[in-house]
């Protein structure tokens, strides 16, 4: 039978792109945020940044908005050594009518040697990394509903951080799960690493029943779902889903979903809360949530730096 | 072939004299991750020293880097004192090419300015392709490329040496 190889990775199985979480076997990951576990030590030298990438260039090429992971993957990719370039693809050549082929062929011609890329069109990273040159790796950054691996990894590195051992965990997602390429990520992630219960907590319409699929336990109760729980990760609440009769207002959901301090005394005790970002205060997490002390969303944020130098510089090591 | 026995235990009592006089009033070990990490270890027992040793991890500034990657296991620096203004000792088991020490001082330059490094190993295997020497090299011995030399370490603690 014909089987087709992951293209993440070369012959020897080595990591080579980061496209998505799914298919990657847990050593991989393990190496990963064994990895990330070294570069966050760098933050606290003097010299807060090591040589790996001198001489690379790095692409960032967000289609789609994004100020955070944008400014994580170029500090990441700086503390490398890299020269990091920024385009805003969104409002240049694609908007002159450019195919994203083309555009990848120019930006090839430049010599890039890497290209994080965020776009609204999952698959989007797959066909690049399938048509550019054999030395240059991707980074997907997020592309539509599909995948956001760095983003998956982070929130592993952080479960890592705060709760060492992967394999007696209950890690309940909450929210929009549906729409959400970070819920996909994680729930590859926590399956590959052995997590035993991964509970996908929401409404009907955002957290649909067929998610079994994956191995998940659906929750339409936010109590039930969160009861017990040593991690709960809460998911943006994406304003669009409004309109798109999903939900009957950012007040009822925040009513029946939203995660407040009295919600939350329902986890363990020890239970961490995080987050993506950009938060909606108020809406899918009360503001006593995100400032109290079971919260780590911010340092998830420092996490996400040390994780993408990680990435960056295990595929860049790595030869098609 | 000819094979080369070396008791690293014994080499390792030849070090601790070199490293003794190589140590000044406020100087500090520092052990190259793995083998060189465990013999500063166990120096720095045997010296009297308090606290633990520096141990420094050369990958982050490897030069072979674009061809090898990034190891899984490749330790990490960890340096539990400050390195401006110190009287350095770093540790080796093996000394060859030299590449591994340039990376290693490089490395420890990202944390401080040293007053002064000085290298002490238990063996030097000659081949060097930088213009790098020890102070102290307890044995000195000439292995072709091809043969492989490595620090073991058991449970008791005691080394031996491996040439493959």
């Amino acid at each position: 039978m014909f089987v087709r190889r992951n293209p993440q990775l070369n012959r020897n199985d080595e990591l080579i792109h980061l496209l998505s979480i799914e298919g990657l076997p847990a050593g991989i990951l393990q190496h990963i945020l064994d990895t990330a576990g070294t570069f966050l030590s760098v933050n606290d030298r003097e010299v807060k940044k090591v040589p790996l990438l001198r001489g690379k260039s790095v692409f960032n090429l967000f289609f789609e908005n994004s100020t955070r992971t944008r400014t994580t993957f170029e500090i990441a990719a700086k503390r490398l050594s890299a020269d990091v370039i920024n385009l805003d693809i969104a409002r240049s050549s694609t908007a002159k009518g450019e195919s994203l082929l083309d555009t990848i062929a120019n930006l090839s011609a430049m010599h890039a040697d890497m290209f994080v890329v965020r776009h609204s069109e999952s698959g989007a990273p797959y066909l690049i990394a399938r048509h550019c040159a054999p030395h240059v790796h991707v980074v997907n950054a997020g592309d539509g509903r599909h995948s956001h691996p760095t983003q998956g990894l982070l929130d592993m590195y952080t479960i890592r951080h705060y709760k060492k051992d992967f394999t007696q965990l209950t890690v309940a997602i909450v929210g929009d799960i549906v729409h959400s390429r970070v819920a996909r990520s994680d729930i590859h992630a926590l399956t590959t690493l052995g997590v035993p219960e991964i509970r996908a907590v929401g409404p009907k319409t955002l957290v649909p029943g067929d998610l079994k699929e994956m191995g998940v336990r659906v929750c339409h109760d936010l109590a039930e779902g969160i009861r017990g729980a040593d991690v709960v990760i809460t998911l943006r609440l994406q304003n669009e889903r409004m309109s798109g009769a999903m939900l009957p207002s950012a007040g009822e959901y925040a009513k029946t979903f939203g995660l407040s301090p009295e919600k939350l005394a329902l986890a363990k005790p020890d239970a961490i809360v995080m987050h993506p970002g950009p938060i909606n205060r108020g809406v899918e997490i009360d503001s006593a949530v995100v400032d109290g002390a079971q919260s780590v969303i911010l340092p998830q944020v420092t996490f996400g730096i040390a994780v993408r130098m990680a990435v960056m510089s295990i595929i860049a090591g790595n030869s098609a | 072939m000819s094979r080369i026995e070396l008791d690293a235990e014994a080499l390792y009592a030849g070090l601790l004299t070199g490293v003794r006089g190589l140590l000044k009033a406020d100087g500090v070990l520092v052990g190259i991750w793995s083998g060189g990490a465990w013999l500063a270890e166990r120096l720095q027992r045997d010296c009297g020293l308090a606290g633990e040793p520096g141990v420094i991890s050369s990958a982050l500034h490897r030069d072979d880097f674009s061809r090898r990657g990034l190891a899984a296991g490749a330790g990490q620096t960890k340096l539990p004192f400050e390195i401006e203004g110190r009287h350095i000792v770093l540790i080796d088991d093996v000394l060859y090419t030299g590449r591994t020490i340039r990376a290693a001082i490089n490395e420890l330059y990202d944390f401080g300015r040293p007053a002064s490094v000085v290298l002490a190993v238990l063996v030097d295997r000659g081949g060097r392709e930088l213009p790098i020497e020890a102070a102290c090299a307890v044995a000195r011995i000439v292995l072709p490329p091809s043969e492989r030399i490595e620090l073991a370490r058991d449970a008791a603690g005691r080394f031996t040496f491996e040439i493959r």
